[in-house]
């Protein structure tokens, strides 16, 4: 398998222009190219979703998709939403509520929370479960986890109406 | 048992807060480190080749293919590592007067195989994908034989042999007994309990790097037990162990299934010496499935005994414990590891349990979170239940009637066993109070009418331990050929900040957090100055890793120790530079300041820098420097105790069970930080209803493995769980100077039973009083299309699979096996 394809895609806004295998999964490109390993392979099986990150804006688990297939596509992965000291309301708020323990899930879980937020900003407790059930976690019980959401969402609510009223 | 009450020297400001943990910040940017995250240069990757049968003979293996593809390096067998690997894996106990039967347990196998899995040769390659690609190219000619895979039938007359040599599939048979078990009662209940095949399925796969340099070699492994992992490696390799470094990383989780030294890890330090460039593996999900070791997989038949009062006054019970093919570090110790707390909490004078071992065509079986306990606890949970129905009273009042008596404590049980503390009747108030049954009762009621299935159960549990007393646990008690004391050592720096190093390893718990909180308050300076190194046998002194709740009542003790030492130490730097007397010192509001003097002070920072730096005034007998090591070995286990009450839904049309409520009081002593107990309980019965509805290890009648990714093998998603409300009494522990008990694997031990019981209580308008777990959809229906009524009964009457007398993870219906 020597033979590569060209791939030019933008990740947490950069730019980057790679040689990939045709096999390739966007996940392991990220990260053994780019050396992005915030994004973690749990399963092989797109059960698990430690590997969520955002394509053009949608939350795809990154073992599914090839590398090939991004194309000219900008990707966001856990390392592109917030560092320290600019936080995302989700990584603030999996951190306030105990959302995490071994913290292996918990890229993908905020990644894929990210993408539910952007489509329900007010979700009931039953709505995040139900969004977050493609993303296993073996450690919380999913109750803080389901908790550090709804932080989330209540900040992105608060700083809403904050710029409306401003 | 010591009896230590002094409250922390210098008080709580930290201890008892719910402090944010330190470690979230890096694994909420997606910045930690775990194993698959780590990249050396000239790393090579490994990839295993494993058996596709359950038992075969190796009538050869080919290896030139795989040789000659790309990027490949090496390729070996067992044969090629004669000399680099010198001794087998090792099982660790060696019970007095008790042989068991334990084969060479090499990490590659010659000759034969005894299960899916079941390694035979490794690549060595520049990429990942073209070493698995070289390992399909590996042509293993098998020649099949046949396998065993029940435990009950491994042990009839004329079964197939996992290894011939012993002329049986028993691997040893311990037994343990206290007070006169008469089977002659008044009233008897009996019951035959399958706890069926579980995986740990942590979502970090397992994985290992090592690095050779020089006379040196480095394993940095996703590892609960560093330390012992050195250790067993230095025999294994040949090498003393101060030439070998290992280091856990950032562990994505454990569940006991990284609690123990894998082949894989031995293979790639082996290698990496070998080749003289790093290797690495990462284990895919199926190899998890396949090759980490399972849990659980046990038969029981159990009867009590008691008075037609109520009064308990036996248990008997004879375990058949499902091994698998070959003996890991602790596989036939662990269905043992619950006896301590067979009786429950209850008062029962006489308990008698044989534990019988059995080989089949299987990966190991050993510790996975719980550990013999979670099995224990759930039969003696349900045969409460069960003798309550034949006593025609109130399970729980049958549980009161029978309880240990807080003012009862310490209390011996009649295996020579001294529960520490309790408060049993004290947690199951609470629980009724935040759990309004009466209520339930009555809306139950309501719902029957209207069709709806609804049921409650209970368990008031209690679990050890904190591992453990060495000498009770030790060569000369119960046989393992180790001890678990654990060790600190505190170092404050010339500029007041200090460094906690913990033989401790955790992977998820958040003791970094408090093992600060810990240290603070007796150190006098804020946890943010407090940095916790563990996991790395280089860094400090030897420890025996995080596993069993240890890690709090046994680590936690030892930095509290350690710690009070740098303490006095520094009582006595301040007491000569403020010209008083060490013992007019005290540690109050972050400073050491005179009794009654509360002007004449210095901070942590100011007697440290005189420790380092010392000035004319400090006399010449006190040291230079501020640094101390505890080794702290308990004199007793800890009893963490409590009560807990699953509600259910079951849906009679489909047979699927919904947990649509559940109340949780647990009691683990005096709180270090509230909101890691509570995240522990969460995960814990998380982890519980997951082996009671959905989770089970499946082999066909062959020896394949059915369950061999997520798809099969099926975890509870956020969907299938409801919010659990969790409440705490607080019981302090005699043992130790914090009063803690550990919590890691309390709901896990606490909750299956409370599951069970409530699908039973929820169907019995349907006479099912027996159902073993998963209670999967099909084995519902099942129970409830063959039931015809109050007339019928047990499931293991009416339900072909246990016709069969199948095992806890033999064959089932197909696809049975993690159906949601």
């Amino acid at each position: 398998m020597s033979q590569t394809v060209p791939l030019s895609v933008t990740v947490n806004g950069e730019r980057h222009e790679s040689e990939v295998e045709p096999r390739q999964l966007l996940v392991y490109y990220l990260r053994d190219q780019l050396g992005l390993t915030g994004s973690h392979v749990g399963c092989d099986t797109s059960n698990c979703g430690a590997c969520t990150c955002h394509v053009d804006g949608q939350s795809v688990k990154s073992c599914t998709v090839l590398a090939a297939q991004c194309e000219g596509a900008e990707i966001v992965t856990i390392e592109g939403l917030g560092q320290e000291g600019n936080l995302h309301p989700l990584q603030e708020g999996f951190r306030e509520k105990h959302g995490l323990q071994c913290g292996y899930c918990t890229p993908g879980m905020i990644m894929a929370a990210a993408d539910l937020l952007q489509r329900n900003p007010d979700p009931s407790d039953d709505e995040i479960r139900h969004g977050l059930e493609g993303n296993l976690c073996r450690c919380t019980g999913y109750q803080n986890i389901v908790r550090a959401v709804q932080h989330a969402a209540a900040a992105q609510r608060d700083s809403q109406r904050a710029e409306v009223s401003a | 048992m010591s009896v230590v009450d002094t409250p922390a020297a210098g008080g709580n400001r930290h201890v008892g807060q719910a402090m944010k943990r330190r470690e979230d910040p890096r694994m909420i940017t997606g910045r930690a480190n775990y194993i698959d995250d780590m990249v050396l240069p000239g790393m090579l990757h490994m990839a295993v080749v494993r058996s596709p049968e359950a038992h075969a003979d190796i009538i050869s293996i080919d290896l030139d293919a795989a040789r000659s593809s790309p990027g490949v390096v090496a390729v070996y067998t067992a044969a090629d590592l004669a000399g680099d690997i010198q001794g087998p894996l090792a099982m660790v106990w060696d019970p007095r007067g008790v042989d068991i039967n334990t084969p060479e347990h090499w990490p590659l196998k010659q000759g034969e195989v005894k299960h899916v899995g079941d390694p035979v040769a490794v690549v060595l390659a520049e990429s990942k994908g073209q070493a698995m690609d070289a390992a399909d190219l590996v042509i293993v000619d098998l020649d099949a034989k046949p396998a065993v895979v029940d435990p009950e039938k491994a042990l009839e007359e004329g079964s197939p042999l996992v290894w011939e040599e012993f002329g049986t599939n028993k691997t040893h048979e311990w037994a343990v007994a206290g007070g006169d078990f008469e089977a002659a009662a008044e009233v008897t209940v009996t019951q035959r309990v399958a706890n069926h095949r579980t995986s740990g399925a942590p979502i970090e796969p397992r994985g290992s790097v090592a690095e050779a340099r020089g006379e040196s070699v480095t394993l940095y492994s996703s590892t609960q037990i560093p330390h012992i992992a050195r250790f067993l490696l230095s025999g294994m390799l040949g090498m003393p162990e101060d030439k070998i470094r290992v280091v856990a990383p950032d562990v994505g989780g454990g569940f006991g299934a990284k609690l123990q030294l894998y082949g894989e890890e031995v293979l790639v330090t082996a290698l990496a010496r070998k080749v003289n460039r790093p290797v690495k593996y990462v284990e895919t999900r199926s190899e998890h499935m396949s090759n980490s070791h399972h849990g659980r997989d046990q038969i029981a038949t159990v009867t009590l005994t008691a008075r037609r009062d109520g009064t308990v006054t036996g248990c008997k019970a004879d375990i058949v414990a499902d091994l698998g093919a070959y003996q890991q570090l602790l596989t036939p110790f662990i269905p043992t590891l619950g006896f301590p707390v067979a009786g429950g909490c209850y008062k029962i004078p006489a308990i008698d349990l044989t534990f019988t071992g059995v080989f089949t065509n299987k990966m190991a079986t050993d510790a996975i979170r719980g550990a013999g306990r979670p099995e224990m606890t759930y039969w003696i949970e349900l045969m409460m239940d069960k003798l309550a129905r034949e006593l025609d009273t109130d399970p729980l009042e049958l549980r009161r009637k029978n309880f240990i008596g807080k003012e009862e404590f310490p209390y011996e049980t009649p295996l020579g066993i001294v529960y520490d503390s309790g408060d049993y009747h004290g947690t199951l108030d609470k629980l009724l109070e935040n759990f309004d049954l009466d209520a339930f009762r009555k809306e139950q009621a309501e719902l029957r009418e209207k069709g709806i299935h609804r049921g409650v159960g209970f368990s008031t549990w209690v679990e050890v331990c904190g591992l453990a007393p060495s000498r009770a646990v030790g060569p000369q008690g119960v046989g393992l050929q180790a001890a678990f004391w654990e060790s600190a050592m505190v170092r404050v720096h010339p500029s007041g900040s200090a460094t906690v190093y913990s033989g401790a390893s955790p992977h998820g718990q958040g003791l970094d957090t408090s093992f600060a909180q810990i240290a603070a308050d007796r150190l006098g300076i804020e946890p943010e100055l407090i940095d916790v190194i563990h996991g790395d046998t280089d860094t400090g002194p030897f420890g025996w890793g995080t596993y069993g709740s240890r890690s709090l009542s046994v680590g936690g003790e030892a930095i509290a120790r350690a710690s009070e030492k740098v303490q006095e130490k520094a009582k006595k730097v301040c007491a000569a530079l403020l010209e008083a007397a060490p013992e007019d010192i005290e540690l109050a509001d972050g400073t050491f300041r005179v009794k009654g003097s509360p002007d004449k002070s210095m901070t942590m920072a100011e007697i440290s820098g005189a420790a380092h730096i010392p000035p004319q005034e400090l006399p010449t007998d006190i040291e230079p420097g501020l640094e101390e090591t505890s080794f702290y070995d308990p004199e007793n286990f800890v009893f963490p105790f409590g009560a807990h009450a699953c509600i259910v839904d079951v849906d009679s049309e489909t047979g699927k069970v919904e947990v649509i409520d559940y109340y949780a009081v647990d009691d683990c002593g005096p709180a270090i930080n509230p909101m890691l107990i509570e995240g522990q309980i969460h995960g814990g019965i998380a982890h519980a209803i997951g082996q009671a509805l959905y989770e089970q290890v499946v082999y066909d009648e062959e020896g394949q493995l059915v369950t061999g990714t997520f798809v099969d093998y099926a975890l509870p998603t956020a969907a299938e769980l409801p919010d659990f409300h969790t409440d705490r009494t607080e019981t302090p522990s005699p043992v130790n100077s914090l009063g803690v008990k550990g919590v890691g694997e309390a709901g896990t031990i606490a909750a299956t039973p409370a599951v069970t019981a409530a699908v039973l209580d929820a169907l019995k308008p349907h006479g099912i009083e027996w159902l073993d777990m998963p209670l999967t959809p099909l084995r519902v229906w099942q129970a409830l299309h063959t039931a015809s009524g109050p007339a019928a009964t047990e499931q293991g009457k009416a339900v072909p699979e246990h016709g069969r007398g199948s095992a806890g993870s033999g064959p089932t219906s197909p696809g049975e096996g993690g159906a949601l």
